[in-house]
């Protein structure tokens, strides 16, 4: 017998993993491509990385981001809050509630966020005095709306209300895909709907809702740079103020990029730790730990590590039965 | 008191224009283990629904403890009773499903305590207290802090009957409750059931266990085609029963 390999003596050979040149040679042209683009850009006078450095924490800048964290925080919650009551309303059995919620989504996600910014800016030319009364009759009071309306009140709800509407969307999805034996079983306990959502819904739709969430609120950090157009002082334009005077353009966006950089990689880490939260009983991990139920009753004690035989108890009333 | 705890008269039911249920009348008395049997889509897991309200039926009368289910008499009339109304009524009422619908991001013992801290509002301490004993009634009291994705099918149907019993519920459905086990964990449901059968609880089973509905069964109802065939003893319908249409389920099932 003839054999290339002696089996019986097999189990000495040893195994060694596959070779991939091919991943090697990407990594080197990668590698040597950034490298190129980071000597062009430090080594390119015209990208001004001094001037970039002089104003990256320049108060006017951090004003600026400061203003932006903050309208983003804001629009954000509010469009987080009107996207769930929007979602609840559309699925509701309601036929006025879902029709209405509906025609909120068609008008907000159907024109441009722009143009909603200068509707709301300029609403005091449609609408010079807002009156809180009886329909068609006597008003209590009125006030002029240039009085509410201010670069900031417009940006929050032109930004707020065009959130909620493409929020609603994401939580209708996220509730869709709960099963409906989900609901069956917190009917049967006797939960009215409130509490079905609150309770069994919403926190397991939180994991189809949070990372298309997080996609919107990385895009809220930046649509937030369109209320240019109505001169709330965000960082863009913060910038800009700062640009039209120097003409030093590229770099102080090259500023602005930095800072809504390391934002977006702050929320991006920030994601991860919602996400994991709501990971709750989905990933293969180890039971709750002890305490998670507090105030437990003195006196129940119950080993645990190994497993208890269920069928000993009960296969002892079959046996009376019989 | 040996008023029926449930008793339907005609209750008819429809999906589109296909009549699942259509007219069926029944007594369940108090301390009863009732079993539903017959051919899948004969109406029988429909019918469990409907006596808690999951589904709502499109004629004849169904009452649970002298309540029209889902209605309000008022004079000779039956009005539509609101959301939270129906919400009480179905407390009473314990359910358990084919598929467990365990609250995945709960524990066993949060999904046990549900019940009666959110609906009932009853403090929290003493929901734990009796939340354990159940969790020990059903053999998991080790199992507390799972979640349901870390327990087999038979030890989540264990806490699902745990969670309906905790809100002490007068009547207890089981929807075809072992059907989405592994033969090797039937048993261990079953032996729960049994022992809560001999404990007095009044329960409805829609089942294919011809061994627990000849065992533990008081009655034996067999439906096909959304008509009720055949009641009575469960030994005379399954050994010896009347109708051809009994006759030739059983003949197939038991072969």
């Amino acid at each position: 017998m003839n054999r290339l390999v002696d089996v019986d003596r097999a189990d000495d050979l040893p195994i060694l993993p596959a070779r991939y040149t091919g991943r090697w040679v990407a990594a080197g042209v990668v590698l040597v491509a950034v490298v190129l683009m980071v000597y062009a850009a430090f080594t390119n006078e015209r990208f001004q990385w001094n001037v970039v450095g002089q104003y990256l924490f320049a108060p006017q800048v951090l004003t600026g981001l400061g203003r932006t964290l903050m309208l983003t925080g804001i629009a954000m919650a509010i469009g987080v809050l009107l996207g769930i009551l929007v979602a609840v309303c559309r699925m509701s059995s309601n036929p006025i509630l879902s029709y209405s919620a509906w025609a909120y989504s068609w008008f907000f996600r159907g024109t441009p966020l722009m143009v909603q910014l200068l509707f709301w800016f300029f609403m005091a030319a449609l609408v010079p005095t807002i009156a809180f009364g009886i329909p068609f009759g006597p008003s209590f009071f009125e006030i002029e709306t240039n009085a509410i309306i201010s670069p900031f009140t417009a940006a929050l709800l032109g930004l707020s209300l065009n959130e909620g509407a493409y929020m609603g969307e994401i939580v209708r999805s996220g509730i869709r895909s709960i099963p409906r034996g989900q609901t069956e079983a917190a009917q049967a306990i006797g939960m009215s709907r409130a509490q079905n959502m609150r309770r069994v819904v919403l926190p397991q739709a939180m994991r189809v809702i949070i990372p298309p969430t997080g996609n919107e609120t990385i895009g809220m950090l930046k649509y937030t740079s369109l209320v240019i157009v109505i001169g709330y002082g965000e960082l863009l334009t913060s910038v800009s103020i700062i640009y039209s005077r120097t003409f030093e353009t590229i770099p102080l966006l090259i500023v602005a990029a930095i800072w809504y950089l390391a934002v977006t990689a702050v929320l991006s880490i920030g994601q991860y730790f919602v996400e994991r939260h709501f990971e709750r009983g989905f990933s293969p991990i180890r039971p709750a730990r002890e305490g998670r139920i507090t105030s437990r009753p003195a006196g129940v004690h119950v080993s645990s590590g190994h497993a208890t035989l269920p069928a000993a108890v009960p296969a002892v009333e079959l046996e009376r039965l019989k | 008191m040996n008023d029926p705890i449930v008793s339907a008269r005609q209750v008819r039911k429809s999906f589109g224009h296909v009549e699942v249920l259509k007219g069926i009348s029944m007594d369940v008395k108090a301390g009863e283990v009732a079993c539903l049997l017959g051919p899948s889509g004969s109406g029988k897991s429909t019918f469990l629904r409907c006596i808690n309200h999951l589904e709502k039926i499109d004629g004849g009368q169904l009452w649970v403890q002298g309540e029209p289910i889902g209605y309000r008499q008022v004079g000779n009339r039956l009005r539509e009773l609101k959301e939270h109304e129906t919400s009480r009524q179905r407390a009473s009422v314990g359910m358990v499903f084919q598929q467990f619908n365990l609250f995945p991001h709960r524990t066993a013992l949060e999904n046990v305590v549900e019940g009666p801290t959110v609906v009932q509002r009853r403090r929290r301490a003493a929901a734990i207290e009796e939340g354990m004993d159940l969790l020990e009634r059903v053999g998991l009291a080790d199992k507390r802090n799972h979640y349901p994705g870390q327990l087999s099918g038979g030890q989540q149907q264990r806490v699902a009957i745990a969670r309906a019993l905790a809100l002490k519920p007068t009547v207890m459905l089981f929807d075809e409750p072992t059907s989405a086990l592994d033969p090797e964990l039937v048993g261990e449901v079953l032996d729960v059931m049994v022992s809560l059968a001999a404990s007095g609880m009044t329960m409805i089973v829609v089942t294919h266990e011809m061994g627990f509905a000849k065992e533990v069964g008081d009655v034996v109802h067999f439906m096909a085609d959304g008509c009720l065939v055949e009641s009575g003893d469960p030994r005379q319908v399954l050994e010896d029963p009347r109708e051809a249409r009994t006759q030739a389920f059983l003949s197939k099932v038991l072969a």
